[in-house]
């Protein structure tokens, strides 16, 4: 029998597949069960109109049971959204991603939720404590313990 | 009961929310001594640096919540598991709880997740406080968990399998399969260290009573402990005369009302041992989870602060290298001794202050008090700046030496602790007789952590009568303990054994006493008000 993380991403692939993806989000690539690349745009209004990020998924075999190791991709084609919860360096600072995880929450509905984050700002700036995360930081997001700026996300 | 009326005494100086705790604590406390739970003999008469403390094993503090949720139970009328719920919801805050509950029962059940929200349909993720769940992800949500259609077969939302064995639900009615379930259970105990454990369910907050977890977890019997210990850490978190052990693995709570209270802090250093070993000291007070004794916990929690925020500039300190003050020769210290010896110009020198040794030996020694007259003739900031980081580096600079050699003393005995065993073999002497040098390490080592402690105290004593009468006391017993940290460090050979086992003897049982009276003066000092300090310290005018 195949790992749970595996065929809870087929699954999910299955339905990408089937269904597609909901507006402003694409599949990159998903050549394997351990890492996938999404596309995210804000649509409509918002201070993010014309940019195009990029997400990294990174799934333990205890997937979705742990959740997902999520980051904005930052690279020579793309850059973390400026927002008071993303930090230079892509980690996102959200419950969703820590204690507010829930095994039936999916990829498309992670995306879903940053979207509507980004959708929501009011002001474009980074996180106060920057530039101290960044210098210290994990390579992967979920080895921080994240103290969340606000309930909102 | 007497101890109730001194507890809301020193509860008035508290501005902390959980002051009905106070009452109830003290409830329980006497349900424990009534119960011939004190396991730990009352010491006949404590030292004035001592404090008066009781140690209790998880089945202990088990019984005294056990006492809790009986009491709700009965008040209540629910199961006692559904009590216990209630009582976590709210820390264990007995009033307030009872007070809610008979105000709106139905409205606290829910908040505490034991019933469901009633105009709420099941699966609907209005609990989250979060902006997101828009109508989207709901769809999303809903494509992957498809609503369970009544002929078709179920298929758990979470890991797939359209032919789970068996499924499980809370009373939300949101159904998963038992292998999710246990491995969520399992993932929140094991790495979130979890002891409120919700429904899988994306925005669900109904809780899993305890009869589920065990449940779920099946014949996981380690992780079901796991969960009860994470049970008791919570009960003992929200009792203010309480704190857990915080050595890795232990299991004991310590149970120290005097040192609960911040305002009796500034005259006592509650340091608390647990009943699981004799090595778990740690402050009642603050977090420092050693004996920081003389010092008091505002003053230790200071000193700590400046060292964290200076440890760049006192880095090089803490090297195992140094000069010899003469022929300029690298000097490594590979002992707990102070008393360096070059090894190519033979000049002896003081470690610590890098001076003759030959001005430490005898009646002359002031190498632990700082000369203020530098300081006093810098006229200039950046003089000033620089005569202030030197009086830092001189406490600092002893702090961090007699933290160094307490380690190399340790390792240090390792070496002759084989020799000795040798020794053994090859003389006359008996296990017993060759116990002495470990006495002496662990006398030694205890003291070196008050003299450590005693520079953070004397860098923030304000000059005077008082300081120098310390720091008196502070040089008899370096003096001493660097006597007896240079004869453990003596060559040993069965011809002299005897001789050096007597004077070792001696010199440790001086060396006690020598640390009693800091220990004794200044406790004394702190319950008389005469220490001043040269910066303002909580708790003090
Ligand atoms: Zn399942
Ligand atoms: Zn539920
Ligand atoms: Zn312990
Ligand atoms: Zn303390």
């Amino acid at each position: 029998m195949a790992a749970v993380s595996t065929r809870r991403l087929q699954k999910e692939l299955a339905d990408i597949k089937n269904h597609g993806t909901p507006t402003g989000i694409t599949l990159l690539k998903a050549d394997d069960f351990e890492t996938w690349y999404l596309t995210l745009e804000v649509l409509g209004e918002s201070l993010y109109k014309g940019e195009v990020f990029a997400l990294k998924f990174r799934f333990e075999p205890g997937y979705p049971i742990s959740s997902p190791a999520v980051q904005f991709v930052v690279d020579d084609k793309f850059r973390a959204p400026l927002h008071p919860h993303v930090y230079s360096n892509g980690h996102i600072c959200a419950s969703i991603l820590g204690t507010e995880w829930s095994p039936v929450l999916s990829v498309i509905s992670v995306c879903i939720t940053l979207q509507s984050m980004l959708a929501s700002c009011k002001d474009k700036k980074r996180p106060p404590d920057n530039d101290r995360y960044v210098a210290h930081a994990p390579e992967n997001p979920k080895k921080t313990q994240f103290v969340y700026h606000d309930d909102e996300v | 009961m007497s101890s109730d009326y001194e507890y809301s005494d020193n509860e008035l100086y508290d501005e902390d929310e959980d002051e009905m705790m106070a009452d109830e604590d003290d409830e329980s406390a006497s349900d424990m001594e009534l119960d011939g739970f004190n396991d730990v003999p009352v010491k006949s008469k404590l030292k004035s640096y001592e404090v008066e403390h009781i140690s209790l094993s998880q089945p202990q503090v088990e019984k005294l919540m056990k006492t809790d949720v009986d009491h709700i139970s009965g008040i209540f009328g629910v199961d006692a598991e559904i009590a216990s719920l209630l009582l976590r919801h709210f820390n264990w805050n007995k009033e307030k709880l009872i007070e809610k509950y008979m105000d709106n029962a139905a409205v606290v059940t829910t908040a505490a997740g034991i019933t469901v929200p009633e105009k709420e349909s099941s699966g609907s993720s209005s609990h989250r406080s979060s902006s997101s769940p828009s109508q989207s992800q709901t769809k999303i949500l809903e494509r992957i968990t498809p609503p369970p259609a009544p002929n078709e077969p179920f298929v758990c939302p979470i890991c797939c399998d359209d032919a789970p064995t068996a499924t499980f639900n809370l009373i939300c009615e949101h159904k998963f399969c038992t292998n999710c379930w246990n491995a969520y259970i399992e993932s929140k105990i094991r790495t979130e260290a979890e002891h409120w454990i919700t429904c899988m369910a994306d925005g669900c907050s109904v809780v899993c009573p305890d009869s589920f977890i065990r449940t779920a977890l099946k014949d996981d019997t380690s992780t079901w402990n796991r969960y009860q210990e994470l049970l008791v850490r919570q009960f003992v978190s929200c009792n203010r005369n309480l704190k857990y052990c915080p050595y890795p693995s232990c299991t004991y709570t310590v149970s120290c009302p005097s040192g609960a209270s911040k305002s009796a802090l500034t005259t006592i250093i509650p340091i608390v041992t647990c009943g699981a070993s004799a090595s778990h000291k740690f402050c009642f007070g603050c977090n420092i989870d050693a004996d920081h004794r003389p010092c008091i916990c505002a003053v230790a929690k200071m000193w700590l602060q400046k060292c964290q925020d200076d440890s760049e500039t006192a880095n090089w300190i803490k090297s195992n290298t140094k000069e010899c003050g003469k022929c300029q020769s690298t000097i490594e210290k590979n002992g707990g001794c102070n008393h360096m010896t070059c090894k190519k110009c033979k000049y002896e020198f003081c470690w610590v202050c890098m001076g003759p040794w030959s001005e430490h030996g005898t009646a002359w020694y002031s190498c632990n008090r700082y000369d203020e007259k530098a300081s006093v003739d810098a006229r200039d900031a950046q003089s000033q700046s620089r005569a202030s980081l030197e009086r830092y580096l001189h406490y600092y600079n002893r702090w961090a030496n007699h933290e160094q050699s307490a380690k190399l003393s340790v390792e240090q005995h390792a070496k002759t602790e084989r020799k000795m065993e040798e020794m053994q073999i090859t003389s006359q002497l008996t296990w017993i007789e060759v116990q002495f040098m470990k006495k002496a390490v662990d006398e030694v080592f205890k003291c070196r952590m008050t003299l450590k402690w005693t520079y953070a105290m004397a860098y923030y004593l304000e000059k005077g009568n008082e300081k120098e009468l310390f720091e008196d006391n502070q040089r008899d017993l370096e003096r001493a303990v660097e006597e007896l940290s240079e004869l453990i460090e003596s060559p040993i050979d069965p011809e002299t054994i005897s001789v050096l086992r007597q004077k070792v003897t001696d010199k440790a049982v001086y060396v006690q006493k020598r640390n009693e009276i800091v220990l004794e003066d200044t406790a004394n000092g702190f319950q008389d008000g005469r220490w001043k300090w040269n910066v303002p310290v909580e708790g003090f005018d």
